[in-house]
């Protein structure tokens, strides 16, 4: 396959960026999206120019560490698939495909197709755990949870913090991504305990963050890999709400 | 000179040694503990969950990883599950159950004082995980469900659906953000550690990388915990992420900490075929689908017709006529050797004649598609994502990987390496597993080794630690170290050759996979040695490394990875031609019995290999720990 890629290049957050065009003339449809940025890198390493840099790890669909914009669409063409899991088979020969970051003004790019998300850490730091010490937990089976309250944890629990969701709403808004664990927490008896005080310090972290607000587009959850449900973010407004009421 | 190590094992019988430790372990207490600050390396289980649980006692932590945050460590990609002796199930498991299964799995090459704590700390990681809202599987009336694995007759595993690694990582990533919030934990993400910094024969620091800008960082601690996996991705093609990498512990090892076992790798058998040369890794396919999948490959070598319609009789179910009693749930090591004979006699199928038939059409016509999709979905999902093939139809094709290091660092009961204040846990030490794992018992391991563990030993080691004052980073060690790091990170750049860190990383993978893989052989190891020291010398001359040391940088990242995977390689080839045994997953072609099974000398190779640096790669000294084995005798390990 003949492939024209036009990529987002920056140097940093504070430079200006532009994309670029390349060309690639030997893509084989088995490859995976990130093998064929592979063998674009070694070509522009071997003209000396600088590789295109871009975040990947586990390359399984599981670590949430790759991502990126490609023909404006996170993760690409395909639902619930990641950027790693995503092969050349899904385009066609003389396509041209554009490869951008994802971008939010919480995400500074830290070069490339490469931003920082450590916005989505802070929100976990201010509230999205159980209150346990290790040592402290009681006999597992002390606390039954029925399949139905496991599973539907678990729905919430699979958001892998890829950030798809940011980079797929207008506003910017990290409300998916937040309301994924709060609801994860809030439906199992171990978590509901702190549900009011977590939802407010998680809601507020987030808007400090610089996050957008949340306008009900549900393009987040159109985008989201792992197909995590809009259904969070209301279980996160009736929480927030719940809990402002509470305290008055 | 050649030593004999002694790990010092606490007194009494097997099932109190650990209870007699800890009764006896030295404590710092609670207003003396926020004097001292310690450094921990990597955020997987192992990282997180030590850093989390050493910050909850009081002590100042500071947590470092490579990737954009600590959640993506690689125990994220762990699908089956995590052992737990809990015998919920009534089938019969207990902890002495546990601890000869793993002991037996592993070919009896482990400590037995070691290998009894994991089964026996096991229960309370599953009850910590619990509380912490990991969403295991649960029966209909809410009690946990557990499913079997293999290499064991008993029901133990946990899991939340194939992505039980995640599910506890998380747990534990919430464990370790709980505790920034309180401020015992400095997180820094994006950070590479590249060595260890030794004052006074204590380990009291490293030198790390700010992947973003470059920038050099020394950073003191009263002592430093390495939690950063194993080095399965020296082969390149592997089940590993991108960035798994041996540097942190290669580079202790170059400071002092001795390296137990490095051969030892174990070589999953249910992994998707390579497709091509572009291949960056390989995905695994979850052991649990052995449960049901049947493996097989046509009789007849030159068989062209699809796999649908090859006739039973024209099929070998190769694992259930050799190993009738485990069948397809034979162990790792058995079932990827009996893979790899199949594949070398030329029966293997797909295109690449690389890969054997996991069939489920039994099992699809016995339960039903549903029953099936219910089980496995996700793994199907992924293989259709990968390969563009529904396996609810055709058989999958799956052939072995690299996945696992048994060895590593070498460290005594109380998880500290050969370097005083220098302690190592999870998949980056050696201890628990011998020469072939346990399905379902690296989480576990990674878990127990850094909640319940290192909280005792580490306070153990730091009791007498109190009188030293914070560890200033302007001692001229800090500056040594600093100075080496930065010739490297130069001489990589300055090279400015014809191949780049990734097509050298690639050339040496398959060199070691052909030669200190699956099957070993003296010549072949002895080829692989000469052959590492030539690859080595050209990748001084003929590297090619873009860009600066001051910015962003992953070729440079690559670069010193893979240049520390030369030098292990080539020990990894030493310490397989060595040991003139086979046992678990080292399997030397000269030593098997007539029936093609690994034949173990007891006589002469009981030991675990710690291998000492001596400055030259090609010059490491052997150092022996004799295993002792006081409660079990070993026996011929039999899964037939």
């Amino acid at each position: 396959m003949k492939i024209t890629l036009k990529i987002w290049r920056q140097r940093d957050c504070q430079s200006k960026g532009e994309f670029k065009e390349y060309h690639l003339d030997k893509v084989s449809k088995d490859m995976s999206f990130l093998e064929m940025l592979d063998t674009l890198n070694i070509k522009l390493i071997k003209q000396g120019d600088l590789p295109v840099e871009f975040d990947h790890d586990c390359r399984e669909g599981i670590c949430g560490q790759c991502g990126v914009m490609i023909n404006g669409i996170a993760h690409g063409p395909l639902k619930n698939t990641t950027t790693c899991q995503l092969h050349m088979r899904s385009f066609n020969d003389g396509d041209t495909i554009y490869v951008e970051p994802f971008k939010a003004s919480a995400f500074p790019i830290v070069r490339d197709l490469k931003v920082n998300r450590s916005a989505l850490d802070h929100i976990i730091t201010s509230g999205g755990y159980v209150s346990v010490d290790t040592g402290q937990a009681p006999e597992a089976n002390s606390i039954p949870v029925t399949f139905e309250q496991a599973e539907a944890a678990f729905d919430a629990a699979a958001c892998i913090g890829c950030g798809a969701c940011v980079a797929s709403c207008k506003n910017s808004s990290a409300a998916l991504f937040t309301s994924a664990k709060i609801s994860h927490l809030a439906q199992l008896p171990q978590g509901d305990k702190e549900t009011s005080t977590r939802v407010v310090s998680m809601v507020n972290q987030m808007e400090e963050e610089g996050f957008g607000h949340c306008t009900n587009t549900e393009a987040c959850e159109v985008e989201c890999p792992e197909g995590i449900s809009v259904l969070n973010i209301a279980r996160m407004n009736y929480e927030y709400n719940r809990s402002r009421l509470m305290k008055k | 000179m050649s030593k004999t190590l002694k790990a010092p094992i606490p007194e009494g019988p097997l099932a109190e040694k650990w209870n007699n430790y800890k009764a006896k372990a030295r404590l710092v207490s609670p207003n003396n503990r926020k004097q001292l600050e310690v450094i921990v390396v990597g955020t997987g289980l192992a990282g997180a969950s030590a850093a989390a649980s050493l910050a909850e006692m009081g002590y100042n932590v500071k947590s470092f990883c490579f990737q954009d945050s600590p959640r993506r460590a690689h125990s994220v990609a762990a699908q089956g599950g995590v052992n737990a002796a809990k015998n919920y199930k009534n089938d019969g498991d207990s902890v002495y159950r546990m601890f000869y299964d793993t002991l037996k799995g592993g070919d009896f090459r482990s400590r037995e004082a070691n290998t009894y704590r994991l089964a026996e700390c096991s229960a309370s990681l599953i009850d910590q995980a619990v509380a912490q809202g990991v969403p295991f599987g649960r029966e209909y009336g809410g009690y946990l469900r557990n499913r079997s694995f293999g290499g064991v007759q008993v029901s133990r595993t946990f899991y939340a659906r194939g992505q039980t690694g995640q599910q506890l990582l998380l747990g534990s990533y919430q464990a370790l953000l709980r505790q920034q919030h309180t401020g015992k934990v400095k997180l820094y993400a994006r950070h590479e550690m590249l060595d260890v910094v030794i004052i006074d024969g204590r380990a009291r620091g490293i030198i790390a990388r700010n992947l973003d800008t470059g920038e050099i960082e020394r950073h003191g601690a009263h002592t430093v915990v390495l939690a950063t996996g194993g080095f399965g991705k020296i082969y390149y093609l592997s089940t590993l992420a991108m960035g798994c990498n041996a540097s942190a512990i290669w580079r202790a090892h170059k400071k002092g900490a001795y390296m137990a076992n490095p051969s030892w790798t174990q070589i999953h058998p249910t992994s998707l075929p390579q497709s091509g040369e572009h291949q960056s890794k390989l995905t695994l396919m979850s052991e649990s689908l052995r449960n049901d999948g049947r493996i097989w490959v046509p009789k007849d070598k030159n068989e062209t017709r699809a796999p649908g319609e090859i006739p039973e009789d024209d099929r070998d179910y190769y694992l259930e006529r050799k190993y009738p009693s485990f069948g397809n749930l034979a162990p790792r090591d058995i079932s990827s050797r009996a893979a790899k004979e199949q594949i070398d006699l030329g029966k293997g199928v797909g295109p690449l004649k690389n890969a054997v038939y996991l069939d489920f059409s039994r099992a699809i016509n016995e339960y039903g598609k549903d029953v099936i999709a219910e089980r496995y979905g996700n793994l199907f999902t992924m293989y259709k994502k990968i390969t563009g093939i529904d396996a609810y139809k055709e058989p999958m094709k799956i052939s072995p990987a690299a996945h696992f290091s048994m060895g590593g660092l070498w460290v005594d009961y109380e998880l500290m390496t050969t370097v005083p204040g220098l302690f190592a846990i999870g998949e980056a030490n050696f201890s628990d597993h011998g020469a072939n794992r346990l399905g379902a018992n690296s989480l576990l391991q990674a878990c127990v080794d850094g909640y319940f563990i290192l909280p005792y030993t580490l306070q153990n080691y730091l009791a007498d630690q109190i009188k030293i004052p914070k560890i200033e980073v302007d001692h001229p060690a800090f500056e040594e170290s600093e100075k080496l790091v930065k010739d490297q990170m130069q001489s990589f750049l300055s090279c400015k050759g014809k191949k780049t860190a990734e097509e050298f990383h690639k050339e040496l993978g398959k060199e070691l996979y052909d030669k200190c893989g699956l099957l070993r052989t003296k010549n072949g190891l002895e080829k692989a040695i000469e052959n590492i020291r030539n690859l080595r010398e050209e990748y001084k001359t003929n590297l090619l490394v873009p860009g600066s040391a001051e910015e962003v940088n992953s070729e440079l990242e690559k670069a010193g990875r893979v240049a520390d995977y030369m030098e292990l390689a080539e020990l990894m080839c030493v310490d397989a031609l060595h040991r003139e045994e086979s046992c678990g997953a080292h399997f030397r072609a000269e030593f098997q019995t007539e029936d093609g099974e690994a034949r173990r000398d007891d006589e002469n190779f009981c030991y675990s290999a710690a291998w000492e640096w001596t400055g030259n790669a090609s010059q490491p000294i052997l150092n022996r720990e004799p295993l002792v084995f006081d409660t079990v005798k070993p026996t011929v390990r039999s899964y037939k």
